[in-house]
Protein backbone atom coordinates (compact mmCIF):
# COMPACT_ATOMS: atom_id res chain seq x y z
CA UNK A 1 0.00 0.00 0.00
CA UNK A 2 2.93 2.69 0.98
CA UNK A 3 4.42 4.47 -2.07
CA UNK A 4 1.49 3.66 -3.96
CA UNK A 5 -0.01 6.81 -3.73
CA UNK A 6 -3.41 5.78 -2.62
CA UNK A 7 -4.86 3.17 -0.29
CA UNK A 8 -8.28 1.49 -0.05
CA UNK A 9 -10.26 3.55 2.04
CA UNK A 10 -12.82 0.31 2.16
CA UNK A 11 -10.02 -1.53 3.38
CA UNK A 12 -9.21 1.17 5.84
CA UNK A 13 -12.42 1.35 7.36
CA UNK A 14 -12.39 -2.56 8.28
CA UNK A 15 -9.54 -2.02 10.58
CA UNK A 16 -11.86 0.56 12.97
CA UNK A 17 -14.26 -1.13 14.95
CA UNK A 18 -16.55 1.83 15.64
CA UNK A 19 -17.23 2.68 12.40
CA UNK A 20 -19.69 -0.44 12.56
CA UNK A 21 -22.11 1.35 15.06
CA UNK A 22 -25.42 2.93 14.28
CA UNK A 23 -26.29 6.04 16.04
CA UNK A 24 -30.10 7.39 16.33
CA UNK A 25 -31.19 4.26 14.27
CA UNK A 26 -28.84 5.50 11.08
CA UNK A 27 -25.28 4.38 10.43
CA UNK A 28 -22.60 6.51 11.93
CA UNK A 29 -20.68 9.17 10.08
CA UNK A 30 -18.23 10.39 12.20
CA UNK A 31 -17.15 14.07 11.16
CA UNK A 32 -15.69 15.36 14.15
CA UNK A 33 -11.95 13.44 13.85
CA UNK A 34 -10.43 17.42 14.35
CA UNK A 35 -12.09 16.77 17.63
CA UNK A 36 -10.64 13.19 18.00
CA UNK A 37 -9.81 10.39 15.78
CA UNK A 38 -11.21 6.98 15.70
CA UNK A 39 -8.45 3.94 16.36
CA UNK A 40 -7.41 1.17 14.55
CA UNK A 41 -7.64 -2.17 16.15
CA UNK A 42 -3.92 -2.60 15.82
CA UNK A 43 -3.74 0.57 18.16
CA UNK A 44 -6.19 -1.19 20.67
CA UNK A 45 -4.39 -4.72 20.43
CA UNK A 46 -1.04 -2.94 20.58
CA UNK A 47 -2.42 -1.59 23.87
CA UNK A 48 -4.01 -4.55 25.28
CA UNK A 49 -1.05 -6.79 24.67
CA UNK A 50 1.32 -4.65 26.20
CA UNK A 51 -0.96 -4.57 29.43
CA UNK A 52 -1.21 -8.41 29.16
CA UNK A 53 2.26 -9.02 28.69
CA UNK A 54 4.66 -6.52 29.70
CA UNK A 55 3.11 -3.88 31.91
CA UNK A 56 5.10 -2.46 34.25
CA UNK A 57 7.21 0.51 35.46
CA UNK A 58 9.92 2.42 33.09
CA UNK A 59 13.63 3.42 33.65
CA UNK A 60 13.51 1.91 37.33
CA UNK A 61 13.33 -0.93 37.19
CA UNK A 62 16.31 -4.03 37.04
CA UNK A 63 13.48 -6.71 36.41
CA UNK A 64 12.59 -8.69 32.85
CA UNK A 65 9.13 -7.10 32.88
CA UNK A 66 10.48 -2.93 33.36
CA UNK A 67 13.32 -3.75 30.69
CA UNK A 68 10.29 -4.77 28.62
CA UNK A 69 8.02 -2.29 29.31
CA UNK A 70 11.24 0.44 29.06
CA UNK A 71 11.98 -0.90 25.60
CA UNK A 72 8.59 -0.26 24.67
CA UNK A 73 7.79 3.10 26.01
CA UNK A 74 11.17 4.05 24.38
CA UNK A 75 10.81 2.13 21.15
CA UNK A 76 7.39 4.08 20.84
CA UNK A 77 9.89 7.75 21.05
CA UNK A 78 11.86 6.58 18.50
CA UNK A 79 8.98 5.61 16.30
CA UNK A 80 7.79 9.10 17.30
CA UNK A 81 11.17 10.92 16.11
CA UNK A 82 11.27 8.88 12.75
CA UNK A 83 7.97 10.19 11.76
CA UNK A 84 8.31 13.39 12.20
CA UNK A 85 11.91 13.55 10.88
CA UNK A 86 14.03 14.14 14.19
CA UNK A 87 17.46 14.45 14.19
CA UNK A 88 17.23 11.84 17.44
CA UNK A 89 14.51 10.07 19.92
CA UNK A 90 15.68 12.19 22.68
CA UNK A 91 14.32 15.41 21.27
CA UNK A 92 11.09 13.83 21.70
CA UNK A 93 9.47 15.06 25.08
CA UNK A 94 6.26 12.76 26.12
CA UNK A 95 3.42 14.97 27.65
CA UNK A 96 -0.66 14.24 27.96
CA UNK A 97 -0.99 16.03 25.39
CA UNK A 98 -0.69 19.28 23.40
CA UNK A 99 -1.81 21.28 25.93
CA UNK A 100 0.62 20.29 28.21
CA UNK A 101 3.42 20.07 25.13
CA UNK A 102 2.55 24.08 24.92
CA UNK A 103 2.33 25.05 28.82
CA UNK A 104 5.43 23.67 29.09
CA UNK A 105 7.48 25.59 26.54
CA UNK A 106 5.31 28.86 27.69
CA UNK A 107 6.40 28.37 31.21
CA UNK A 108 10.11 26.85 30.73
CA UNK A 109 10.92 29.10 27.94
CA UNK A 110 9.47 31.96 29.14
CA UNK A 111 10.56 31.87 32.72
CA UNK A 112 13.55 34.24 31.64
CA UNK A 113 11.63 36.63 29.45
CA UNK A 114 10.15 40.42 30.32
CA UNK A 115 9.49 43.77 29.49
CA UNK A 116 10.34 44.45 26.43
CA UNK A 117 10.20 40.80 24.97
CA UNK A 118 7.58 40.28 22.47
CA UNK A 119 5.49 36.62 21.78
CA UNK A 120 3.62 35.78 18.24
CA UNK A 121 0.70 33.71 17.94
CA UNK A 122 -2.22 34.54 15.62
CA UNK A 123 -5.58 35.21 15.45
CA UNK A 124 -6.47 31.50 14.85
CA UNK A 125 -4.80 29.78 17.76
CA UNK A 126 -6.63 26.96 19.73
CA UNK A 127 -7.16 28.37 22.98
CA UNK A 128 -4.39 25.75 24.57
CA UNK A 129 -1.75 28.17 21.88
CA UNK A 130 -3.24 31.11 23.28
CA UNK A 131 -3.79 31.17 27.13
CA UNK A 132 -0.28 29.80 28.45
CA UNK A 133 1.27 32.64 26.25
CA UNK A 134 -1.52 35.89 28.10
CA UNK A 135 -0.56 33.93 31.90
CA UNK A 136 3.35 34.45 30.91
CA UNK A 137 2.68 37.72 30.08
CA UNK A 138 0.94 38.78 32.80
CA UNK A 139 3.61 36.87 35.13
CA UNK A 140 6.64 38.45 33.17
CA UNK A 141 5.42 41.80 31.50
CA UNK A 142 6.06 40.75 28.06
CA UNK A 143 4.12 41.45 25.18
CA UNK A 144 1.86 39.25 23.13
CA UNK A 145 1.51 40.14 19.32
CA UNK A 146 -1.28 38.85 16.58
CA UNK A 147 -0.40 37.57 13.25
CA UNK A 148 -4.18 38.53 11.89
CA UNK A 149 -6.15 36.90 9.28
CA UNK A 150 -7.37 37.75 5.80
CA UNK A 151 -11.36 37.62 5.18
CA UNK A 152 -10.14 34.35 3.30
CA UNK A 153 -8.78 32.76 6.50
CA UNK A 154 -5.08 32.91 5.91
CA UNK A 155 -2.48 34.42 8.16
CA UNK A 156 -2.12 38.35 6.73
CA UNK A 157 1.90 38.15 6.40
CA UNK A 158 1.61 41.73 5.04
CA UNK A 159 3.07 42.84 8.57
CA UNK A 160 5.23 40.07 8.96
CA UNK A 161 8.64 42.15 9.18
CA UNK A 162 7.03 44.57 11.87
CA UNK A 163 5.44 41.81 13.83
CA UNK A 164 8.25 39.63 14.23
CA UNK A 165 11.53 41.96 14.69
CA UNK A 166 14.54 42.19 17.47
CA UNK A 167 12.52 41.92 20.31
CA UNK A 168 10.34 38.84 19.33
CA UNK A 169 11.83 35.65 21.24
CA UNK A 170 9.61 33.43 20.15
CA UNK A 171 6.65 32.98 17.23
CA UNK A 172 4.07 30.09 18.47
CA UNK A 173 1.71 29.43 15.14
CA UNK A 174 -0.51 26.28 13.84
CA UNK A 175 0.72 24.74 11.61
CA UNK A 176 -3.04 23.73 10.34
CA UNK A 177 -6.13 25.26 11.80
CA UNK A 178 -8.36 23.76 14.20
CA UNK A 179 -11.26 25.73 12.69
CA UNK A 180 -10.67 26.88 9.25
CA UNK A 181 -8.50 24.44 7.75
CA UNK A 182 -5.67 26.43 6.35
CA UNK A 183 -2.51 24.74 5.89
CA UNK A 184 -0.40 27.96 7.30
CA UNK A 185 2.84 29.12 5.41
CA UNK A 186 5.57 28.48 7.58
CA UNK A 187 8.42 28.91 5.36
CA UNK A 188 8.26 32.75 5.38
CA UNK A 189 7.67 32.87 8.94
CA UNK A 190 10.87 30.30 9.72
CA UNK A 191 13.04 32.54 7.67
CA UNK A 192 11.83 36.00 9.44
CA UNK A 193 12.21 34.34 12.64
CA UNK A 194 15.65 32.88 12.34
CA UNK A 195 16.79 36.62 10.72
CA UNK A 196 15.76 37.96 14.15
CA UNK A 197 17.23 35.29 16.04
CA UNK A 198 13.40 34.45 17.23
CA UNK A 199 12.24 30.95 17.85
CA UNK A 200 9.65 29.22 15.80
CA UNK A 201 7.48 26.50 17.46
CA UNK A 202 4.18 24.80 15.56
CA UNK A 203 0.73 23.91 16.89
CA UNK A 204 1.10 21.00 14.75
CA UNK A 205 -1.57 19.20 16.62
CA UNK A 206 -3.95 18.97 13.10
CA UNK A 207 -0.99 18.54 10.91
CA UNK A 208 0.84 15.80 12.11
CA UNK A 209 -2.16 13.20 11.73
CA UNK A 210 -2.87 14.44 8.12
CA UNK A 211 -0.18 15.56 6.40
CA UNK A 212 4.04 14.55 6.00
CA UNK A 213 5.62 16.63 8.76
CA UNK A 214 9.28 16.60 8.76
CA UNK A 215 10.72 19.27 11.69
CA UNK A 216 14.23 19.18 9.71
CA UNK A 217 12.61 20.04 6.14
CA UNK A 218 10.12 22.88 7.96
CA UNK A 219 13.28 24.47 9.46
CA UNK A 220 11.19 25.05 13.31
CA UNK A 221 12.68 24.75 16.49
CA UNK A 222 9.75 23.40 18.79
CA UNK A 223 6.60 21.01 17.50
CA UNK A 224 3.44 20.59 19.74
CA UNK A 225 1.36 17.67 18.40
CA UNK A 226 -1.20 14.91 20.34
CA UNK A 227 -1.86 11.01 19.68
CA UNK A 228 -5.37 11.04 20.10
CA UNK A 229 -6.25 13.04 16.90
CA UNK A 230 -3.50 11.04 15.09
CA UNK A 231 -5.49 7.49 15.47
CA UNK A 232 -3.70 6.92 18.58
CA UNK A 233 -5.65 6.78 22.30
CA UNK A 234 -6.16 10.19 24.44
CA UNK A 235 -3.24 10.82 27.63
CA UNK A 236 -0.42 11.09 25.30
CA UNK A 237 0.98 14.07 23.47
CA UNK A 238 4.41 14.81 22.14
CA UNK A 239 7.02 18.34 22.31
CA UNK A 240 9.64 18.04 19.84
CA UNK A 241 12.79 20.67 19.98
CA UNK A 242 15.74 20.68 18.46
CA UNK A 243 18.58 19.42 20.92
CA UNK A 244 20.37 22.70 21.74
CA UNK A 245 16.88 24.39 22.25
CA UNK A 246 15.23 21.59 24.80
CA UNK A 247 19.47 21.16 26.12
CA UNK A 248 18.81 24.70 27.84
CA UNK A 249 14.94 25.01 28.58
CA UNK A 250 14.88 24.29 33.23
CA UNK A 251 12.08 21.49 34.20
CA UNK A 252 8.20 22.11 34.01
CA UNK A 253 6.87 19.75 36.04
CA UNK A 254 8.86 18.13 39.04
CA UNK A 255 9.32 14.90 41.16
CA UNK A 256 10.67 11.65 39.84
CA UNK A 257 12.32 10.41 36.92
CA UNK A 258 13.45 13.44 35.92
CA UNK A 259 16.31 14.05 38.72
CA UNK A 260 19.98 12.89 38.66
CA UNK A 261 20.70 13.72 42.53
CA UNK A 262 18.30 14.95 45.35
CA UNK A 263 19.88 16.25 48.68
CA UNK A 264 18.08 17.93 51.29
CA UNK A 265 20.40 21.24 49.89
CA UNK A 266 19.38 20.95 46.03
CA UNK A 267 18.76 18.78 42.84
CA UNK A 268 20.45 18.04 40.01
CA UNK A 269 18.51 17.53 37.06
CA UNK A 270 18.71 14.98 34.09
CA UNK A 271 18.62 15.72 30.65
CA UNK A 272 16.20 15.90 28.31
CA UNK A 273 14.22 14.58 27.38
CA UNK A 274 13.81 12.88 30.79
CA UNK A 275 14.48 16.03 32.67
CA UNK A 276 10.61 16.91 30.95
CA UNK A 277 8.90 13.59 32.22
CA UNK A 278 7.93 13.96 35.81
CA UNK A 279 6.79 10.49 37.05
CA UNK A 280 5.63 7.66 35.87
CA UNK A 281 4.27 8.40 32.46
CA UNK A 282 1.88 7.37 29.81
CA UNK A 283 3.35 4.05 28.95
CA UNK A 284 0.57 2.09 27.01
CA UNK A 285 -0.49 5.12 25.54
CA UNK A 286 2.81 5.90 24.56
CA UNK A 287 2.93 2.35 23.08
CA UNK A 288 -0.29 3.33 21.36
CA UNK A 289 0.95 5.84 19.91
CA UNK A 290 3.63 3.88 18.29
CA UNK A 291 1.14 2.03 17.22
CA UNK A 292 -0.61 4.64 15.41
CA UNK A 293 2.71 5.75 14.01
CA UNK A 294 3.29 2.22 12.52
CA UNK A 295 -0.29 2.14 11.31
CA UNK A 296 0.17 5.99 9.62
CA UNK A 297 3.01 4.94 7.79
CA UNK A 298 2.49 1.67 6.62
CA UNK A 299 -0.78 3.86 4.55
CA UNK A 300 1.82 6.20 3.55
CA UNK A 301 1.83 9.95 4.69
CA UNK A 302 1.52 11.31 1.30
CA UNK A 303 -1.39 9.19 0.59
CA UNK A 304 -3.13 10.11 3.67
CA UNK A 305 -2.58 13.76 2.63
CA UNK A 306 -3.44 12.86 -1.27
CA UNK A 307 -6.98 11.58 0.15
CA UNK A 308 -7.41 14.04 2.32
CA UNK A 309 -7.20 16.92 -0.64
CA UNK A 310 -10.05 14.39 -2.76
CA UNK A 311 -12.18 14.80 0.05
CA UNK A 312 -11.72 17.96 0.73
CA UNK A 313 -12.51 19.18 -2.87
CA UNK A 314 -15.40 17.23 -2.92
CA UNK A 315 -16.32 18.49 0.36
CA UNK A 316 -16.49 22.02 -1.08
CA UNK A 317 -17.76 21.35 -3.91
CA UNK A 318 -20.63 19.25 -2.08
CA UNK A 319 -21.08 22.36 0.60
CA UNK A 320 -21.45 25.04 -2.41
CA UNK A 321 -25.14 23.15 -3.63
CA UNK A 322 -26.47 24.00 0.25
CA UNK A 323 -28.59 27.09 0.11
CA UNK A 324 -27.74 29.66 2.68
CA UNK A 325 -24.52 27.76 3.75
CA UNK A 326 -21.35 30.22 4.11
CA UNK A 327 -17.67 28.33 4.48
CA UNK A 328 -15.24 29.80 6.50
CA UNK A 329 -11.83 29.76 5.35
CA UNK A 330 -10.21 29.14 2.36
CA UNK A 331 -12.95 28.02 -0.51
CA UNK A 332 -10.58 26.46 -2.67
CA UNK A 333 -8.90 23.59 -1.98
CA UNK A 334 -4.74 24.85 -2.20
CA UNK A 335 -3.34 24.68 1.35
CA UNK A 336 -6.21 23.66 3.03
CA UNK A 337 -7.16 20.99 4.75
CA UNK A 338 -10.01 18.62 5.80
CA UNK A 339 -11.70 20.77 8.06
CA UNK A 340 -14.41 22.58 7.33
CA UNK A 341 -16.07 25.12 9.90
CA UNK A 342 -19.61 26.79 8.26
CA UNK A 343 -22.58 28.21 9.03
CA UNK A 344 -26.33 27.97 7.79
CA UNK A 345 -28.40 31.02 7.56
CA UNK A 346 -31.02 31.33 10.10
CA UNK A 347 -30.01 28.04 11.82
CA UNK A 348 -27.88 28.10 14.82
CA UNK A 349 -25.26 25.64 14.96
CA UNK A 350 -26.34 24.17 18.25
CA UNK A 351 -29.15 23.49 16.20
CA UNK A 352 -27.72 22.06 13.22
CA UNK A 353 -25.66 19.79 15.15
CA UNK A 354 -28.74 18.61 17.05
CA UNK A 355 -30.71 17.20 13.91
CA UNK A 356 -27.41 16.20 12.28
CA UNK A 357 -26.81 14.15 15.16
CA UNK A 358 -30.16 12.87 14.73
CA UNK A 359 -29.69 11.19 11.25
CA UNK A 360 -26.32 9.86 12.50
CA UNK A 361 -23.80 12.62 11.80
CA UNK A 362 -21.55 13.62 14.23
CA UNK A 363 -19.99 17.11 13.79
CA UNK A 364 -19.08 19.41 16.49
CA UNK A 365 -20.63 22.78 16.99
CA UNK A 366 -19.73 26.07 19.29
CA UNK A 367 -16.17 28.06 19.36
CA UNK A 368 -14.14 25.22 19.10
CA UNK A 369 -11.67 26.26 21.15
CA UNK A 370 -10.70 29.04 19.37
CA UNK A 371 -12.86 31.82 20.61
CA UNK A 372 -10.55 34.61 18.43
CA UNK A 373 -11.38 33.09 15.24
CA UNK A 374 -15.37 33.03 15.65
CA UNK A 375 -15.21 36.89 16.83
CA UNK A 376 -13.03 37.52 13.28
CA UNK A 377 -15.51 36.36 11.45
CA UNK A 378 -18.43 37.81 13.19
CA UNK A 379 -19.98 34.60 14.94
CA UNK A 380 -20.73 33.24 18.22
CA UNK A 381 -20.40 29.56 16.93
CA UNK A 382 -19.46 27.79 13.99
CA UNK A 383 -20.46 24.49 13.08
CA UNK A 384 -18.01 22.24 12.06
CA UNK A 385 -17.51 18.81 10.23
CA UNK A 386 -13.77 17.13 9.70
CA UNK A 387 -12.24 14.20 7.70
CA UNK A 388 -9.82 11.68 8.55
CA UNK A 389 -8.80 8.57 6.91
CA UNK A 390 -11.38 6.84 7.00
CA UNK A 391 -13.86 9.29 5.71
CA UNK A 392 -16.06 8.37 2.56
CA UNK A 393 -17.59 10.76 -0.10
CA UNK A 394 -20.51 9.13 0.59
CA UNK A 395 -20.45 10.15 4.49
CA UNK A 396 -19.84 13.66 2.64
CA UNK A 397 -22.85 13.21 1.08
CA UNK A 398 -24.81 12.18 4.33
CA UNK A 399 -23.87 15.33 5.51
CA UNK A 400 -24.81 17.33 2.60
CA UNK A 401 -28.83 15.59 2.85
CA UNK A 402 -28.59 16.29 7.15
CA UNK A 403 -28.07 19.97 6.42
CA UNK A 404 -31.05 19.38 3.98
CA UNK A 405 -33.14 18.35 6.34
CA UNK A 406 -31.87 21.00 8.99
CA UNK A 407 -33.04 23.52 6.35
CA UNK A 408 -36.76 21.69 6.27
CA UNK A 409 -36.92 21.50 10.36
CA UNK A 410 -36.68 25.35 10.66
CA UNK A 411 -38.15 26.58 7.84
CA UNK B 1 -43.53 2.12 12.70
CA UNK B 2 -41.75 5.38 12.27
CA UNK B 3 -38.58 6.32 13.95
CA UNK B 4 -39.18 8.95 16.82
CA UNK B 5 -36.81 11.66 15.65
CA UNK B 6 -35.56 14.88 16.83
CA UNK B 7 -38.26 16.32 15.53
CA UNK B 8 -41.10 14.60 18.07
CA UNK B 9 -38.48 14.72 21.02
CA UNK B 10 -37.29 17.99 21.34
CA UNK B 11 -38.23 20.28 18.14
CA UNK B 12 -41.75 20.17 19.16
CA UNK B 13 -43.72 22.71 16.81
CA UNK B 14 -44.73 24.74 19.75
CA UNK B 15 -40.63 25.29 20.35
CA UNK B 16 -39.85 26.36 16.80
CA UNK B 17 -43.10 28.43 16.97
CA UNK B 18 -41.96 30.28 19.88
CA UNK B 19 -38.59 30.80 17.66
CA UNK B 20 -39.70 32.23 14.62
CA UNK B 21 -42.44 33.87 16.23
CA UNK B 22 -41.05 34.93 19.73
CA UNK B 23 -43.11 36.87 22.45
CA UNK B 24 -43.00 40.12 24.44
CA UNK B 25 -39.14 40.23 22.18
CA UNK B 26 -37.00 43.54 22.56
CA UNK B 27 -35.32 45.06 25.45
CA UNK B 28 -37.86 47.66 27.08
CA UNK B 29 -37.65 51.03 28.91
CA UNK B 30 -38.11 51.24 32.34
CA UNK B 31 -36.78 48.01 34.23
CA UNK B 32 -34.97 48.06 37.63
CA UNK B 33 -32.26 45.26 36.71
CA UNK B 34 -31.11 43.53 33.80
CA UNK B 35 -28.97 40.55 33.83
CA UNK B 36 -27.04 39.67 30.78
CA UNK B 37 -25.91 35.62 30.42
CA UNK B 38 -23.97 33.52 28.11
CA UNK B 39 -23.69 29.80 27.67
CA UNK B 40 -19.82 29.78 26.68
CA UNK B 41 -19.77 26.42 25.04
CA UNK B 42 -22.42 26.81 22.49
CA UNK B 43 -22.61 30.40 22.12
CA UNK B 44 -25.81 31.64 23.71
CA UNK B 45 -26.39 34.93 25.05
CA UNK B 46 -30.08 36.44 26.65
CA UNK B 47 -30.28 39.71 28.18
CA UNK B 48 -33.41 39.73 30.29
CA UNK B 49 -34.94 43.17 32.36
CA UNK B 50 -37.91 42.93 34.92
CA UNK B 51 -39.79 45.15 36.30
CA UNK B 52 -41.81 44.74 39.40
CA UNK B 53 -44.28 46.99 41.03
CA UNK B 54 -46.44 45.79 44.08
CA UNK B 55 -45.35 42.47 43.60
CA UNK B 56 -46.46 42.31 40.02
CA UNK B 57 -43.82 41.46 37.10
CA UNK B 58 -45.11 44.60 35.52
CA UNK B 59 -42.41 44.22 32.65
CA UNK B 60 -40.12 41.15 31.54
CA UNK B 61 -38.14 42.12 28.40
CA UNK B 62 -35.68 40.18 26.68
CA UNK B 63 -33.09 40.31 23.82
CA UNK B 64 -30.63 37.70 22.78
CA UNK B 65 -28.43 35.74 20.03
CA UNK B 66 -28.84 31.50 20.15
CA UNK B 67 -30.39 28.38 19.23
CA UNK B 68 -33.77 27.67 18.78
CA UNK B 69 -34.18 26.22 22.85
CA UNK B 70 -32.68 29.38 24.47
CA UNK B 71 -34.55 31.44 22.41
CA UNK B 72 -38.19 30.16 22.46
CA UNK B 73 -37.32 29.38 26.16
CA UNK B 74 -37.23 33.05 26.39
CA UNK B 75 -40.47 33.37 24.89
CA UNK B 76 -42.55 30.81 26.39
CA UNK B 77 -40.39 32.60 29.36
CA UNK B 78 -41.96 35.84 28.62
CA UNK B 79 -45.53 34.47 28.44
CA UNK B 80 -45.35 32.58 31.83
CA UNK B 81 -44.73 35.20 34.47
CA UNK B 82 -45.73 38.71 32.21
CA UNK B 83 -48.34 40.42 34.12
CA UNK B 84 -48.27 37.84 36.99
CA UNK B 85 -47.25 38.23 40.44
CA UNK B 86 -43.92 37.43 41.53
CA UNK B 87 -44.88 34.94 43.87
CA UNK B 88 -46.58 33.57 40.95
CA UNK B 89 -43.35 33.76 38.41
CA UNK B 90 -40.73 32.15 40.83
CA UNK B 91 -43.18 28.92 41.33
CA UNK B 92 -43.45 28.89 37.38
CA UNK B 93 -39.65 28.99 37.57
CA UNK B 94 -39.34 26.18 40.18
CA UNK B 95 -41.09 24.22 38.06
CA UNK B 96 -39.35 24.68 34.80
CA UNK B 97 -36.13 24.32 36.58
CA UNK B 98 -37.65 20.89 38.25
CA UNK B 99 -38.56 19.56 34.64
CA UNK B 100 -35.26 20.56 32.98
CA UNK B 101 -33.47 18.54 35.88
CA UNK B 102 -35.50 15.33 35.67
CA UNK B 103 -33.98 14.11 32.72
CA UNK B 104 -37.71 13.13 31.44
CA UNK B 105 -38.44 11.54 34.29
CA UNK B 106 -40.70 14.64 35.50
CA UNK B 107 -44.23 14.72 34.53
CA UNK B 108 -44.84 18.82 33.58
CA UNK B 109 -47.49 20.76 35.09
CA UNK B 110 -49.59 22.18 32.56
CA UNK B 111 -51.66 24.60 34.78
CA UNK B 112 -48.07 26.09 35.77
CA UNK B 113 -46.40 26.05 32.50
CA UNK B 114 -48.53 26.21 29.65
CA UNK B 115 -46.35 26.11 26.75
CA UNK B 116 -43.46 24.86 28.83
CA UNK B 117 -44.55 21.87 28.56
CA UNK B 118 -42.85 21.65 25.14
CA UNK B 119 -39.38 21.62 26.76
CA UNK B 120 -40.38 17.83 28.20
CA UNK B 121 -38.21 16.80 25.60
CA UNK B 122 -35.37 19.05 26.16
CA UNK B 123 -34.47 17.34 29.25
CA UNK B 124 -32.87 13.95 27.87
CA UNK B 125 -30.55 16.18 25.89
CA UNK B 126 -28.62 16.90 28.85
CA UNK B 127 -26.46 19.13 26.43
CA UNK B 128 -29.80 20.99 25.50
CA UNK B 129 -30.65 21.92 29.40
CA UNK B 130 -28.45 24.91 29.67
CA UNK B 131 -29.85 26.18 26.55
CA UNK B 132 -33.42 25.93 27.83
CA UNK B 133 -32.69 27.60 31.52
CA UNK B 134 -30.39 30.39 30.42
CA UNK B 135 -33.26 33.36 30.02
CA UNK B 136 -35.11 31.94 33.55
CA UNK B 137 -31.54 32.33 34.99
CA UNK B 138 -31.05 35.48 33.56
CA UNK B 139 -34.31 36.28 34.90
CA UNK B 140 -34.22 35.01 38.55
CA UNK B 141 -31.10 36.86 38.36
CA UNK B 142 -32.65 40.05 37.57
CA UNK B 143 -35.86 39.81 39.49
CA UNK B 144 -32.42 38.88 42.76
CA UNK B 145 -31.18 42.11 41.84
CA UNK B 146 -34.35 44.36 41.61
CA UNK B 147 -35.35 43.63 45.34
CA UNK B 148 -32.01 43.95 46.22
CA UNK B 149 -32.44 47.40 45.04
CA UNK B 150 -36.03 48.33 46.19
CA UNK B 151 -34.87 47.12 49.64
CA UNK B 152 -31.51 49.08 49.74
CA UNK B 153 -33.68 52.23 48.47
CA UNK B 154 -36.69 51.93 50.81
Amino acid sequence: MAGLGEFSVEKVRQDFPILERSVNGYPLVYLDSANTSQKPRAVLDAMTEHLERHNANVARSVHTLGTESTAAYEGARAKVAAFIGAAAPEEVVFTKNATEALNLVAYSFGQRLGPGDEIVISELEHHSNIVPWQLLCERTGATLRWFRLTDEGRLDLSTLDELVNERTRIVSIAHVSNTLGTVNPVAPVVKRAHEVGALVMLDGSQAVPHLPVDVTALGIDLLAFTGHKMLGPTGIGVLWARASVLEDLPPFLAGGSMVETVTLEGTTFLPPPARFEAGTPPIVEAVGLGAAVDYLSALGMDAVAAHERHLTTYALDALSTVDGLRIFGPTVPVDRGGTLSFELAGVHPHDVGQVLDSVGVQVRVGHHCARPTCVRFGVPAMTRASVHVYTTTDEIDALVRGLERVRKVFS
Amino acid sequence: MRRRGVSDALYQEIILDHYKHPHGRGLREPYQAEAHHVNPTCGDEVTVRVLVKDGLVEDVSYDGAGCSISQAAASVLYELVHGRPLTDAMARHEAFLTLMSGRGQVEPDEELLADGVAFAGVARYPARVKCALLPWMAFKDATARAMAEEATAS
